[in-house]
């Protein structure tokens, strides 16, 4: 029996030799348990050194594999070949980001912003408290779970490459950043949240979301950043009306 | 060229190296950390049981019976010292990262939660449901962000350690986006690169873990140790290798055989499932030679079956077992039992480091799971490499500050002169000889076949040699490679050339020690030597570079306390 095999058509960009991306065709061996990766490290072994894209863990939890496949944003290391056999796979760099090269794309823009809602437990004691055998911050499971969905995200940066705001508006502080600043704000143990309000209660923070929710969708580890912007709305909007009524109550 | 200049320099971002510096940020010198990918990409992520630390003492733990587990697990040949100072600061530094956020599991009023784990006597792993080291990692990373002192270099590759007058100032490395080279000044250096685990074909690890930081020192004339010693984790999924943690043994998953036996009654009967990784690899591979194993399309496995812990056990304490197994073997655990054989998982070895994380090399460091520090010996007890580089991450990296500060500056231009060396001669090597018929995918792949056909979980020395010479050639083949890309611009393919260039290197270091130990002991299963020989081996390697290959010395483990037993279970 002939080998199966399948194309995949990649996007090529190099800069200082292309003026703007290329499609590249590559017909390879089909294996039912092959992941786009897998198809494409096997490019680059096989066919061409030069084919350049990020990945490490193989198993979905370091974040770097983000492409878009078919259109849609997809950890590589999760997108099973057999999905879309016998048809070519298109393979093309996170929408939405400046490509580096080739499936590479710049994040920086999304580190600043991770490092500007200050994604860590703050609170007074932080330096002073004894460690050690019984000095646990104590915190009940129903208190993990207010915050444990938000603590899932393994900055993939699919949801910014589905968010159509962050498309239009670079300067949106976007779906990854916020459910992580959500995620600090509804930890039990942290005191940090006024610290916070000035960024993500912003022009550029959650105000600029239309609720349009393709983060949730696209998000392959059901953060659900979307929820975790509204819900800062309503907070944000209970703290105006609060300081309106209640000048001189502090939270 | 330009200087990069830190008091501290950081090779690594995962969680040794971000503990590291934090602690050395604390003592208030400035601190830089270069990682070949971002800090949260880190092989860390993948760490999915838990920590290990005696939390719970109010349930009858104690920080000696965590010692003496962690020294009978390593087959006596743990340094003792090193092992006594990690269960005493391992509690600190588990709460500290409660502290810091990380979101452990935890019991109704509101404390820590602990599981059982392989080769512990009692319950004393502390976790986040199953994702233990993605969330560590998240946690300490994300704290490092408030630290001014803490400045990151991003997907910059080290290509060399800068030795000037007998000690380490600092290293070269090119930043992945530009493929600028660079010198990174600084006063003391600390390692903390991982492991090589990518050596071999059938493998948990990650792309990165190529042992970059291990081959750097090794060049630079600091020993490596331990290296014979690659733990094979029980369990994983045939075809990828990805890891099933051993936390599904510990919440009572079940190991069966082909006839559904609980084969482990033959091989470890006081600890069935819980025994340590290197014997019930063993027995699981003796199983399969015996015809008791499942055959499947990547070879024999056996099942691991959770189905009797009910599906909402499943999916509070193993959801991610659950999306693992669904995804890459389209196997529901609630339903089925899981396919899983034994995978290379981690280095035993690593530079070889004193109790402070100081190499032999004046300025050089190393911690967590590319420093032999001594903790682990010939077998590493599961949940005790997260602990590791909390305990010798914070203790290297303020050793290490406090040496940056009471070193005087010194002079530049030497180290300018030597990142321009090291710049043109890559160049030189990869990019303008163009002769070479090699590809370095499959020069990469012959040699992880080579690995895993003689480098397994038994050994014999005819095997090895044969693998020596292999590796040899594979070396001279490496010498003919050429790239297809020779741009700039985020060059992976240069990348990858010098991480196969150090793994090269490192198989050899790992194949000459495996033969001149001429014993059975943890995780070294030598069919021509059965037996444990505490007359000869009672020790560690001591691995140095010379121009005919590895040159391998003996050095006696510190015992304090324990004196060597046999080891049964």
């Amino acid at each position: 029996m002939a080998e199966r095999t399948i194309g995949l058509s990649v996007t090529r960009f190099r800069p200082g030799e292309d003026r703007q991306p290329v499609s590249q065709t590559f017909t390879i061996p089909y294996h039912d348990d092959w992941v786009v990766l897998d198809a494409l490290q096997y490019i680059k072994d096989r066919h061409d050194g030069s084919l350049s894209f990020r990945w490490s863990c193989h198993m979905g939890v370091c974040g770097s594999c983000g492409m878009m496949v078919n259109g849609v944003p997809k950890l590589t290391c999760a997108a099973f070949l057999r999905d879309y056999f016998p048809n070519e796979v298109r393979v093309e760099p996170l929408a939405n980001f400046p490509v580096i090269r080739d499936l590479v794309v710049d994040i920086d823009d999304f580190m600043h912003k991770l490092a500007e809602v200050k994604p860590y437990i703050i609170r007074d004691d932080l330096e002073t408290a004894p460690v050690g055998f019984g000095h646990e911050f104590r915190q009940a499971p129903e208190e993990v779970d207010d915050y444990r969905q938000f603590s899932m995200c393994i900055n993939c940066m699919l949801c910014y490459s589905a968010c159509p705001v962050y498309g239009m508006e670079p300067r949106f502080l976007g779906p990854a950043a916020i459910a992580l600043a959500h995620r600090y704000n509804m930890d039990s143990r942290d005191q940090g949240r006024n610290e916070r309000m000035p960024v993500i209660g912003s022009s550029e923070g959650i105000w600029e979301c239309t609720y349009i929710g393709e983060c949730s969708v696209v998000c392959p580890k059901n953060v659900d950043p979307a929820s975790a912007i509204q819900r800062t709305k309503l907070a944000t909007t209970n703290d105006w009306f609060r300081s309106i009524l209640m000048p001189w109550g502090k939270r | 060229m330009d200087v990069a200049q830190h008091d501290l320099l950081i090779v690594g971002g995962g969680l040794a190296g971000i503990r590291a510096a934090i602690a050395a940020a604390q003592e208030g010198v400035s601190v830089g950390i270069i990682s070949k990918v971002y800090p949260m990409r880190s092989h860390t992520v993948s760490a999915e049981g838990g920590a290990a630390a005696v939390v719970r003492a109010d349930l009858g733990d104690s920080t000696d019976l965590h010692a003496f587990d962690t020294v009978k697990g390593s087959d006596f040949i743990a340094d003792q010292d090193v092992v006594e100072y990690l269960v005493n600061e391992a509690p600190k530094e588990v709460i500290q990262m409660e502290h810091w956020g990380c979101p452990w599991s935890r019991e109704p009023d509101g404390t820590v939660s602990v599981r059982a784990f392989g080769g512990m006597s009692i319950n004393r792993t502390v976790f986040a449901a199953d994702k233990t080291g993605f969330h560590m990692l998240h946690t300490i990373f994300q704290h490092s962000l408030r630290f001014d002192r803490i400045v990151r270099y991003d997907e910059h590759f080290v290509t060399k350690l800068l030795v000037d007058d007998g000690a380490c100032r600092g290293v070269v490395a090119f930043d992945l986006r530009t493929g600028e080279f660079r010198a990174f000044s600084a006063k003391a250096t600390i390692l903390a690169t991982g492991g090589c685990g990518r050596l071999w074909a059938f493998t948990t690890n990650g792309f990165i873990n190529t042992g970059d930081g291990l081959a750097l020192a090794y060049r630079a004339g600091a020993p490596i140790s331990d290296m014979e010693f690659p733990q094979y984790h029980p369990t994983g999924l045939p075809g990828t290798g990805i890891l099933i943690t051993e936390a599904a043994r510990g919440e009572g998953g079940y190991l069966l055989n082909k006839g559904g036996d609980r084969f482990l009654s033959q091989y470890v009967p006081t600890r069935m499932e819980l025994g340590p990784r290197d014997i019930i690899s063993r027995s699981m591979i003796t199983e399969f030679e015996e015809g008791r194993g499942v055959p499947g399309r990547y070879g024999d496995y056996m099942l691991l079956d959770l189905r009797h812990l009910g599906e909402e056990r499943i999916n509070s304490k193993l959801p991610f077992v659950r999306e693992l197994a669904e995804n890459y073997v389209g196997i529901d655990p609630v339903r089925e039992p899981i396919p899983v054989r034994p995978v290379v998982h981690y280095m035993m070895g690593g530079v070889r480091t004193n109790i402070d994380g100081a190499t032999s090399l004046p300025g050089l460091y190393a911690c967590g799971e590319s420093a032999q520090v001594g903790l682990n010996g010939a077998n590493r007890l599961g949940s005790n490499s997260l602990t590791e580089c909390l305990v010798f991450g914070a203790r290297t990296g303020k050793i290490a500050a406090q040496r940056a500060r009471e070193t005087p500056d010194g002079a530049l231009h030497a180290l300018e002169a030597q990142a321009a060396d090291d710049d043109r001669a890559t160049k030189k090597r990869f990019f303008e000889d163009d002769t070479g018929t090699e590809r370095i995918g499959l020069v990469r792949g012959d040699l992880q076949q080579v690995m895993e056909n003689y480098v397994g979980v038994f050994r014999t020395g005819e095997g090895l040699s044969a693998a020596r010479q292999e590796i040899r050639q594979l070396q001279e083949r490496f010498r003919r490679v050429r790239l297809d890309d020779k741009s700039s611009v985020f060059n992976t393919e240069l990348m990858g050339a010098l991480e196969l260039e150090n793994m090269l290197e490192l198989a050899e270091s790992v194949v000459v020690p495996a033969l001149l130990r001429e014993e059975s002991r943890g995780s070294q299963a030598r069919r021509d030597f059965p037996n444990r020989d505490d007359q000869r081996f009672l020790g560690h390697s001591l691995i140095s570079r010379t121009p005919d290959g590895p040159r391998v010395e003996w050095q006696e483990a510190v015992i304090t306390k324990w004196e060597p037993e046999e080891r049964k279970y």
